[in-house]
């Protein structure tokens, strides 16, 4: 009986529509011919104001090959998408992870050596991490703006054990932002045990923690805080780019945590020679001259031309030495858990 | 009479079996996805203390908020239905149609517009500043997540509360006016048996709308003491990778919201079906009022201008800016729309079609068969996704099929199959009184004609419930539209829809961009009502 | 005495126009094409509608413009005429409200056993047959005591033996109260010899066929 059989060519019809229609998500790119090199990493890398057009276009030349750029919003939803993506991950090279969490990286089993030679990085600390490479490194540090906050807090301890009526901060979240993440990590290392007490000290004055840098900082340039965790760059970003001198990085006695940002090459790498020149090019004066107005941080090589004015007006402030990653990838789950429990109003 | 080799049997098995098969589909992927992310990582890692601790207390704050707001919503409701009931002023129309609006906001924009008028810098802060006060930052926290809640929910309840008041026979009114029934009795012996029929199902339906709501405690949460299972399964799952924390979290959603679900439905009485109304309909507007019913009914008119209208008032006003057309063209803006429709329009249909599937076994079961009870699980199945989370879902279902598929291409399709699924429960709700009422109606003439599958709905069915099947597909397409938070665990600067554009853009703190593609998502689901309702044709009286 | 002078009112495409004199004790009998106007004219003197022009009064005090509860009139409708969760005992007690609860309920055990349905004051009127529903209304018109009595279809749907009942119980509450009734009825056969005056009502005009005039 042909009862039924109208109901399914019905049904047919409509998923012949429905390809059709989802078409465009299977488009596949127009191909020139040249090899592509596929790179995952944050977004505002390779926004128009960040490194990412600078370093295409020096790379491209170079290498004779596309980059491919796949940007996530952050640097710890990279990791996220990678293990999502697992092994049928099509990235060749993910650049932005946070150095902190490396070694919960490499239990990922994703990535493999880069093989470039670490002795000539001008970092604070020798660099010996064989799967991950450095490309910029940076300081948290709490911005205030001058004309709001007279008189800053001097130390870490002085911020967070400040009476009721003190400065008001804005932070990220540490779960889903690396400066949250390390403001986590940099009280851990001042207060050690006594870094719960610290936290439920300063939760009142918390405004609230947001889920990514830029909310937080747009928060602050809005007026809502009497100041909020940043990098000390970006004061030496308002000086040199909007020229404004009254955003200031407060100075801490104790010494301010560093962040290091990696990046790594993906065993599953489909162009892994490609890959391999990239690594070698993230050294390089031409994409390390791109970092620090392009993104904001230090460059892990001595610049041929120095640093750009601005940038050395901050004496490169005392540098507390950071957690090893081990311990990181031991301890991170319990004491994010801590900060939730001393926060949660 | 009603057995496999019946006539009448026979003619439902092509409708069965399609309406089995979404059925089933649906339990299996909801498994499989579970599954999938508890085999990924070892269930036993997950379960340590500090984790049942912290599962508990979110638990309890979601069980907490979503609570609230259902209170508060249903509160706020009654006096705004019982006045829009009574009174008959110039606008009326216009302000259900608003109330309907309200209601199928993106929840993003919403988002936008209470930051903008609450928030530490909004306006209500700015007329306290003026006025030498200042409320501080309120926002964030719990009470952010309130008012959020509020301005999706009390205009739903209104409004189906304004429908069941609208059902009471005209005759009981007149009989009120005639038996000199005061104020307070008029509610009690005839308001309220309606209200409270309505009640129990609208508290239902608003408390999973609470319970699993996103994009409203994401960002106006504040912090981890406002957190809700859905938002720290989301963190789970992007940021940490915590496949068995997630997929432990997801079945205590699943277990405590059906539980409060179906503690809250059973209270429900099911007591006197409304008959048709004879009599006037209208309600004499000498019943039960006077001056006291006068003041409450214009305090709760304005209670809810003055929760509903601002939040509206800033998203326009914060979108049409001089530069918005130039804005519009520019920063990618018009291809996050492109990919939200691409999105939405296969989302829509294919939750209308799999609805269809399931509403015409449902009916198949109830009237060729007499098996009521399974005809209603069939249908509940469909709500099962409303309280699944989403991004177990699609995480599931990524982890399944990544080996098999590009996994570009996999985030697209896998997010148009989510949203499907979450928009279907709204379809089989729209579209399934029309439908099983043409089909009781017709029931015994379609028999006697010879006529069955798709002669049927052709003839007997499509007249009744072509206008609810075009809204159900506008209101899908909406919610599809809409959506963030699926689209957040796939997406990349190539595979951006609106909800996520704005999102990102008010994480980068650009709000002239945010304000603009607020406008613009506000602006398409409006013409997708539109559309819907157009393509509906004129409301048919079998 | 009622009396409808040039009463004149809109309903949809008819023009409709009532003129007629009711004394107290008289029973009008009015029956009809459906939708000729029938129900327009109980609502009309019941104070749900208003009329465009003419006079309505009952012994000489005019009702014209009086909302429905300031009227003395008692009138029951086709269908619904009960609380659906209220009891029979509640709804007949109604009649009586605002009085306190004890009084209404003691005088509707008496209004129900007047119309013949002791016993059944607990039910709920899901429980109680079409032609109960109706007495327990009609219970609550006896407790309301008005001088004007009002129906619209009140026999409508019943079987042959409840029509008796109700007819019945209509006829005890017109000897003991003596209100001025009007009762609409597509089948009057039967009502015949209860009525003093049939009428029909005809595109919205009411025309005398049985009895004395009017006027």
């Amino acid at each position: 009986m042909t009862r039924t059989s109208p109901f399914f060519h019905r049904i047919a019809r409509f998923f012949a529509l429905l390809l059709f229609i989802t078409a465009p998500a299977w488009a596949t790119r127009a191909d020139d011919g040249l090899p592509r090199l596929t790179v995952y990493t944050y977004d505002s890398f390779i926004s128009e104001w960040g490194p990412g057009p600078a370093v295409t276009e020096a790379f491209e030349a170079r290498c004779n090959c596309r980059l491919n750029w796949v940007a996530v919003d952050s640097s710890l939803g990279l990791m996220g998408r990678l293990l999502l993506e697992g092994g049928a991950s099509r990235a060749d090279v993910v650049l932005g992870l946070d150095a902190a969490l490396a070694a919960e990286a490499a239990q990922s089993g994703l990535f493999t050596p880069h093989g470039q030679d670490t002795a000539r990085l001008a970092l604070p600390a020798p660099w010996t991490d064989p799967l991950f490479l450095p490309f910029d490194y940076g300081y948290f540090a709490f911005i205030y703006d001058s004309r709001r906050l007279t008189e800053p807090p001097r130390s870490l301890r002085e911020l967070v054990f400040a009476p009721a009526g003190g400065p008001t901060v804005i932070i990220q979240d540490p779960r889903s932002s690396t400066p949250g993440l390390g403001l986590l990590l940099w009280i851990r290392k001042v207060f050690g045990a006594e870094a719960p007490a610290a936290w439920r000290s300063l939760a009142p004055r918390i405004i609230t923690a947001t889920k990514s840098w830029s909310e937080a900082y747009g928060m602050f340039l809005n007026g809502e805080g009497d100041m909020v965790l940043s990098y000390t760059s970006s004061a030496a970003y308002h000086r040199i780019a909007e020229g404004v001198s009254h955003y200031r990085a407060a100075p801490f006695t104790e010494g301010h945590y560093m962040q290091t940002e990696v990046a790594a090459k993906l065993k599953t790498a489909a162009q892994p020679e490609l890959a391999d020149r990239f690594m070698a090019f993230l050294l390089s004066p031409e994409f390390q001259e791109a970092i620090p107005t392009g993104n904001w941080m230090y460059p892990v090589i001595s610049l041929p031309d120095g640093l750009p004015a601005g940038f050395q007006e901050d004496s490169l402030p005392a540098a507390l030495p950071p957690h090893d990653a081990a311990t990181v990838a031991r301890m991170r789950r319990d004491w994010t858990r801590e900060w939730l429990d001393a926060t949660a109003r | 009479m009603a057995g496999r080799n019946s006539a009448l049997g026979r003619f439902t098995d092509g409708g069965l079996a399609a309406g089995l098969a979404v059925a089933l589909g649906l339990w299996g992927l909801a498994a499989g996805a579970a599954g999938a992310l508890l085999a990924d990582s070892g269930i036993f890692d997950s379960l340590h203390a500090g984790t049942t601790a912290y599962v508990v207390r979110i638990a309890g704050f979601t069980l907490w908020q979503a609570a609230l707001s259902t209170l508060l919503s249903l509160i706020l409701a009654i006096p705004l239905a019982r006045a829009l009931h009574r009174r008959r002023f110039p606008g009326r129309t216009l302000v259900i149609r608003l109330l309907g609006l309200c209601f199928i906001m993106p929840a993003i924009a919403v988002v936008l517009g209470i930051v903008t008028v609450h928030g530490g810098n909004g306006w209500v802060n700015g007329l306290l500043r003026a006025a030498g006060g200042d409320g501080g930052s309120y926002l964030y926290g719990l009470t952010g997540i309130l008012l959020a809640h509020v301005f999706f929910n009390m205009p739903l309840a209104a409004w189906a509360l304004l429908q069941a008041l609208d059902g009471v026979p005209g005759e009981q009114w007149r009989l009120a006016a005639q038996l000199r029934l005061g104020e307070a009795a008029c509610f009690r012996l005839v308001e309220w048996p309606a209200l409270r029929r309505a009640l129990p199902g609208l508290a239902g339906l608003i408390f999973i709308l609470c319970f699993t709501s996103f994009a409203v405690v994401l960002a106006l949460g504040g912090g981890p003491g406002a957190t809700t299972l859905e938002v720290a399964i989301y963190t789970a799952l992007r940021f940490d990778f915590d496949t068995g924390g997630a997929a432990l979290m997801a079945l205590a959603q699943v277990a405590l919201c059906g539980l409060c679900v179906a503690a809250l439905t059973a209270t429900g009485s099911g007591r006197a079906t409304a008959e048709l109304a004879t009599g006037l309909g209208r309600r004499p507007s000498s019943a039960g009022g006077g001056l006291p019913a006068l003041l409450q009914d214009i305090l709760a008119l304005a209670g809810a201008a003055l929760l509903l209208l601002p939040p509206l008032a800033a998203i326009l006003l914060a979108g049409l800016t001089p530069a918005l057309p130039q804005l519009l063209a520019s920063s990618g803006m018009l291809t996050a729309l492109g990919t939200s429709l691409a999105v939405a329009l296969p989302a829509g249909l294919l939750a209308l079609l799999a609805g269809m599937a399931l509403l015409a076994a449902s009916r198949g079961l109830l009237l060729g068969r007499r098996q009521p009870a399974a005809a209603g699980l069939l249908e509940q199945s469909g709500a099962l996704i409303l309280v699944f989370p989403p991004f177990v879902l699609a995480a599931g279902l990524f982890l399944l099929l990544r080996e098999s598929a590009d996994v570009f291409a996999l985030g697209p399709v896998l997010v148009i199959l989510v949203n499907a699924c979450m928009a279907l429960p709204l379809v089989v709700r729209i579209v399934g009184p029309a439908y099983h009422q043409a089909g009781r109606e017709r029931q015994r003439l379609c028999h006697s004609l010879g006529l069955s599958g798709l002669a049927r709905f052709r003839l007997a069915d499509w007249p009744v419930v072509r206008r609810p099947l075009a809204l159900a597909l506008a209101l899908a397409c909406c919610l599809s539209l809409g959506d963030f938070g699926v689209v957040a665990l796939f997406g990349s600067q190539d595979f951006t829809t609106l909800p996520l554009f704005i999102h990102r853009s008010m994480g980068a703190y650009r709000m002239d961009n945010a304000a603009a593609a607020v406008l613009l998502l506000t602006v398409c689901c409006g013409l997708l009502l539109g559309l819907g309702r157009l393509l509906g044709g004129k409301a048919h009286h079998a | 005495m009622l009396e409808l002078r040039g009463v004149r009112f809109r309903a949809g495409d008819t023009e409709c126009r009532y003129d007629l004199t009711l004394k107290a004790g008289e029973m009008l009998l009015v029956t009809g094409p459906s939708g000729a106007g029938k129900t327009t004219l109980l609502n009309l003197i019941a104070g749900f509608l208003f009329p465009l022009s003419g006079d309505i009064r009952f012994n000489g005090q005019a009702l014209t413009r009086l909302p429905p509860q300031e009227r003395p009139v008692t009138m029951l409708f086709q269908e619904h005429n009960l609380f659906p969760h209220l009891d029979a005992l509640d709804n007949a007690g109604l009649g009586l409200y605002p009085a306190p609860a004890a009084r209404r309920r003691a005088a509707a055990r008496a209004a129900l056993e007047e119309a013949g349905l002791a016993g059944l004051e607990k039910r709920l009127p899901g429980e109680l047959s079409g032609g109960q529903r109706q007495r327990v209304a009609l219970a609550r018109a006896l407790l309301r005591d008005k001088p004007l009595l009002l129906l619209d279809e009140p026999f409508a749907g019943l079987d042959p033996d409840s029509r008796a009942n109700m007819l019945e119980a209509l006829n005890r509450l017109r000897a003991t109260r003596r209100p001025a009734v009007i009762l609409v009825s597509h089948a009057p056969e039967d009502l015949l010899s209860s009525a003093d005056f049939l009428a029909t009502v005809d595109t919205g005009h009411l025309r005398l066929a049985q009895g004395r005039l009017p006027s």
